[in-house]
């Protein structure tokens, strides 16, 4: 058995990290931007049109059947997307299937988990998966914490993760594709069909990289199928089933904006500080998540956009009805679009060309001549905790559970000003600590810090600073912030986690930046 | 008194509460038990708090059980010393340090635009009240509290007038309906509570009694700040004694008018229109201008309807009112902005205010505007337009020295 980690060393931002992680040598993390890759490109084995049927059917009757014909078989790497969310049910029956085949020590790599995975824990438990390399949501990420899990967890970013595929520190040797339509060649795509989920850009580097890919869908059309998200020509199976995926947990029939009049006061703060601070102008672009506030920031947005006959250039989204609007209203020239959140964003993409897929590839994939990320002007997110450093932590909660994923938090950190509007605590619990429990991302990264109380300027942006200071916004520093909750709140006591490492945090280049400790239960 | 003391809220759904159960025993010491969402945080603190608590009250063998949600400490301290009082007897009171910035008066005259209604027993919506800066807000011992709750909410409204954060704004507190609301205010007065809204009131008398049991409590307690009162007028009786109410006393800052109440009781209900109330309106309007003090229209009960709210606002102001009630945290700027002096009555009220400033710079007793002469009661009306275009943001406080900007 492969030790889980070993030769721990303190990495450029002062963690300790080990650097054999799951048997295999990892590098530290060595500061934004200074580690430089070497090689070439992982390949997988080069295929042959005479493998491969000429009228183009790769139709195979079940899942187990394409799975035993792509060799399945103890101790590979089995990927999933996860643009069916909390609708997924194929992760759950691919390893009902590895199980009944008593195959063992399987590494999963999904783009991300959910809650509706909570059935994997006993293949956890039994050991037919050895381990996560991916988001952990809820009851996966407290079965981790609590150590439970044989192999050690890996998170990275969605562009960490096509990193990581592309430059094979991670070979795919099965991935299974779950599609809302496809064709008997293979080709898929998500706007179509009863599952329709928008994209399936999260799958495209599988596709690419993968030994054995296969394609799962519901809904077979005759070829071609257009739009081919997925290319057939990287597919070797191709399995129809009666249902892919919960239609009605995949995307939502309608989207609210928040209600919170706290939570709106933060949008309102926050979109007025990017008008103050001059971030917003006639070509500008931005990009805010799906949760209530970030979805209030892109209405005021509209609103100034409006009052001053100004367009946005694009938008980067997980999409959604208000987006769209927006789009459709003519004050935004495109959506580039990450994944698809409600049936008006499913609408809009299937119909208007200028709502467009992208894939961790196009946006944030650090490993390439480029990306997006860094394009977008302003960036909305979310965090756990910050620092008095402005250092964030995106997946563990203060008291040291793995709740979340870091999905593409840490790859949008490139924009040129990245906001994070956060309550100053939550349930009793101040964001802003001395010390984030688990570092995600570097202080030097995150611009602005929006509260209910106050907005935090990091220091090195003289500029924002100098724009807002007679703005009439409440500046405050970080530090003001974090005594201005303890007053509130109380100081917190200090949370005691575990020596022993239960997952480690990729920097989008693939260095390990941080360690996750197992929780004292 | 009861055998179990139980005070406060615990549940899923319930946030920055908690739920306090206290029950003495014979023998076997004081044993606490704590689960809460925040135990990896705040654990030790709130057992600190619970033993601090059981000694002060001499509490020897008890057995005191705490499921909390997330409740600050101010919180956690009244509901455990209303779940202690259910059981035993006592004058002592566990007073938690006051902040310095809730000591202080507010003025008869400031304006009282909007006033955020609070259910006095909902911790989870005072935190974050003050952030959204109405001109008052407003802990509510009357109709948001159950008759159950009121012997507990009077602990949270009392600690919440000394530890809350008011950003500021003028603290209030709707005591119930007289008799019952006096003894509301031994909760109040010794903490600084800037003004008392008194419901159903009609009649002087009532604000006398209200007026005898504050002073009582002032001096007792040696305060000397300013309690204003509010007198909420909500019966027909009310409204035909508003001229009475109005000058029962000295320090009646405001009067306003409940159409809730009003309305059943007339035997009628509220429409959008409010003919049913306009009388009511407009007399309490009058009678608040007659003694000089400000009116203060009903509140607005459909929150998710803003383009509604403003319209019944510019309807209020058309009245003569000067402030209305919210419900709701995002009504107070659609309130701000639709009370505060259009741009063309700032206009000409810097025209009047800066006609009178040259007046008496070249000592003339009259004031007079191209070829109009401007009145004394004029001058004063566009000298407030001025002050509350000031405070409202539409116009900078140093606008006499840029008046054309």
């Amino acid at each position: 058995m492969k030790k889980k980690y070993d030769k721990l060393v303190k990495n450029a931002a002062g963690r300790m990290v080990p650097t054999i992680i799951n048997g295999e040598e990892h590098i530290p993390f060595k500061g934004v931007g200074k580690h430089r890759p070497s090689g070439r490109r992982y390949g997988p084995k080069i295929a042959t049109c005479a493998d491969y049927p000429e009228d183009g059917n790769k139709q195979i009757k079940s899942l187990k059947d394409a799975l035993i014909k792509a060799g399945l078989r103890d101790g590979i790497t089995i990927s999933t997307h996860h643009h069916f969310r909390n609708g997924d049910i194929i992760a759950n029956q691919i390893f009902d299937i590895a199980h009944e085949l008593g195959v063992k020590n399987l590494r999963w790599f999904p783009s991300a988990s959910f809650p509706c995975q909570e059935h994997l824990i006993k293949y956890l438990e039994d050991g037919t998966i050895n381990r996560i390399e991916g988001s952990m949501n809820g009851p996966l990420g407290k079965f981790a914490s609590e150590g439970k899990m044989q192999g050690l967890g890996v998170l990275r970013s969605h562009g960490g993760r096509y990193q990581a595929i592309q430059d094979g520190e991670v070979k795919i040797d099965i991935a299974i594709i779950a599609a809302p339509t496809a064709d008997p060649f293979g080709n898929a795509n998500g706007v179509n069909g009863e599952a329709a989920c928008g994209l399936l850009g999260f799958a495209l580097g599988d596709s690419q990289y993968a030994e054995k890919v296969i394609v799962v869908t519901d809904n077979i059309v005759p070829f071609p199928c257009i739009p081919w998200q997925i290319h057939g020509n990287y597919v070797d199976y191709v399995v129809k089933v009666d249902k892919v995926g919960l239609a009605e947990k995949i995307v939502s029939g309608t989207t609210r904006i928040t209600k919170s009049p706290d939570r709106l006061l933060i949008a309102e703060m926050t979109a007025e500080f990017c008008e103050k601070a001059g971030l917003i102008y006639d070509g500008f672009s931005y990009q805010a998540g799906a949760g209530g506030t970030a979805l209030s920031i892109g209405n005021y947005f509209g609103d100034i956009l409006r009052k001053n006959n100004w367009k946005a250039r694009f938008i980067r989204a997980g999409s959604n009805q208000y987006p769209v609007e927006l789009l459709e209203e003519g004050l935004v020239e495109y959506i580039l679009d990450g994944q698809t959140f409600d049936l008006e964003g499913v609408r809009s993409m299937r119909e208007n060309p200028n709502h467009v897929d992208t894939s961790p590839f196009t946006s944030y994939n650090y490993h390439s001549k480029g990306n997006f990320a860094s394009m977008v002007d302003i960036v909305v997110l979310g965090a756990t905790e910050v620092d008095v450093n402005f250092n964030a932590n995106v997946v563990t909660h203060s008291d040291g559970y793995l709740l979340h994923g870091i999905g593409g938090w840490q790859n949008c950190l490139a924009a040129k000003t990245t906001i994070m509007p956060i309550p100053l605590f939550r349930d009793r619990i101040p964001v802003i600590r001395d010390e984030v429990t688990t570092l995600c991302a570097l202080g030097e990264m995150i611009d602005v810090v929006v509260t209910e109380r106050g907005i935090a300027i990091n220091p090195l942006r003289k500029d924002l600073i100098e724009k807002t200071k007679d703005s009439g916004l409440p500046i405050k520093t970080i530090h003001e912030l974090k005594v201005e909750a303890e007053a509130i709140c109380g100081v917190p006591e200090k949370v005691e986690l575990d020596d022993e490492i239960i997952a480690v945090i990729k920097w989008v280049d693939g260095t390990v930046i941080d360690s996750v400790r197992k929780v004292i239960v | 008194m009861e055998k179990l003391g139980i005070a406060g809220n615990h549940g899923n759904d319930v946030k920055s509460d908690c739920r306090s159960q206290f029950e003495l025993a014979k023998e076997g010491g004081l044993q606490i038990e704590l689960t809460s969402r925040v135990k990896a945080f705040y654990g030790n603190s709130i057992i600190k708090l619970a033993n601090e608590m059981l000694s002060f009250f001499d509490i020897k063998n008890a057995k005191l059980t705490i499921e909390d949600s997330g409740a600050v400490e101010f919180v956690l301290a009244a509901r455990i010393e209303a779940s202690i009082k259910k059981v035993i007897e006592t004058e002592k009171e566990f007073i938690l340090p006051i902040l310095i910035e809730n000591q202080n008066s507010s003025k008869k005259d400031q304006f009282r635009f909007s006033r955020l209604y609070l259910p006095g027993n909902s911790p989870k919506l005072m935190i974050n009240a003050g952030i959204h800066k109405p001109n008052g807000l407003i802990l509510d011992l009357e109709d948001a509290v159950a008759p159950v709750k009121k012997f507990e909410a009077r602990f949270l409204v009392r600690n919440a007038l000394r530890s809350l954060n008011f950003y500021g704004v003028e603290r209030m507190v709707r005591i119930n309906q007289i008799p019952l609301g006096l003894n509301d205010l031994d909760f109040l007065i010794p903490h600084y509570a800037n003004l008392i809204l008194v419901p159903k009131c009609e009649s002087a008398d009532c604000l006398h009694q209200v007026n005898i049991k504050i002073n009582e409590l002032k001096k007792q307690f040696g305060i000397n700040n300013d309690v204003w009162l509010m007198p909420i007028i909500e019966s027909a009786k009310g409204v035909m004694n508003a001229y009475e109410i109005v000058n029962a006393a000295d320090n009646v800052a405001a009067v306003a008018i409940g159409l809730e109440d009003y309305t059943a009781d007339i035997g009628t209900r509220r429409t959008a229109a409010g003919n049913e109330s306009f009388f009511a309106r407009s007399m309490v309007v009058t009678a608040a201008k007659a003694a000089g003090i400000q009116a203060i229209d009903s509140v607005f009960s459909d929150v998710s309807d803003m383009e509604a709210l403003a319209i019944n606002v510019r309807a209020s102001k058309g009245l003569g009112f000067d402030g209305m009630g919210c419900i709701h945290p995002r009504q107070i700027a659609v309130i701000h902005e639709n009370f505060a002096p259009e741009e063309a009555e700032i206009e000409k009220a810097k025209k009047i205010v800066l006609a009178f400033r040259d007046a008496n710079d070249k000592g003339l007793g009259v004031v007079s505007l191209g070829t109009k002469m401007i009145d004394a009661p004029v001058v004063k009306r566009a000298q407030n337009t001025i002050t509350l275009a000031i405070n409202t943001g539409k116009l900078s406080k140093d606008w006499i020295n840029n008046p054309n900007d």
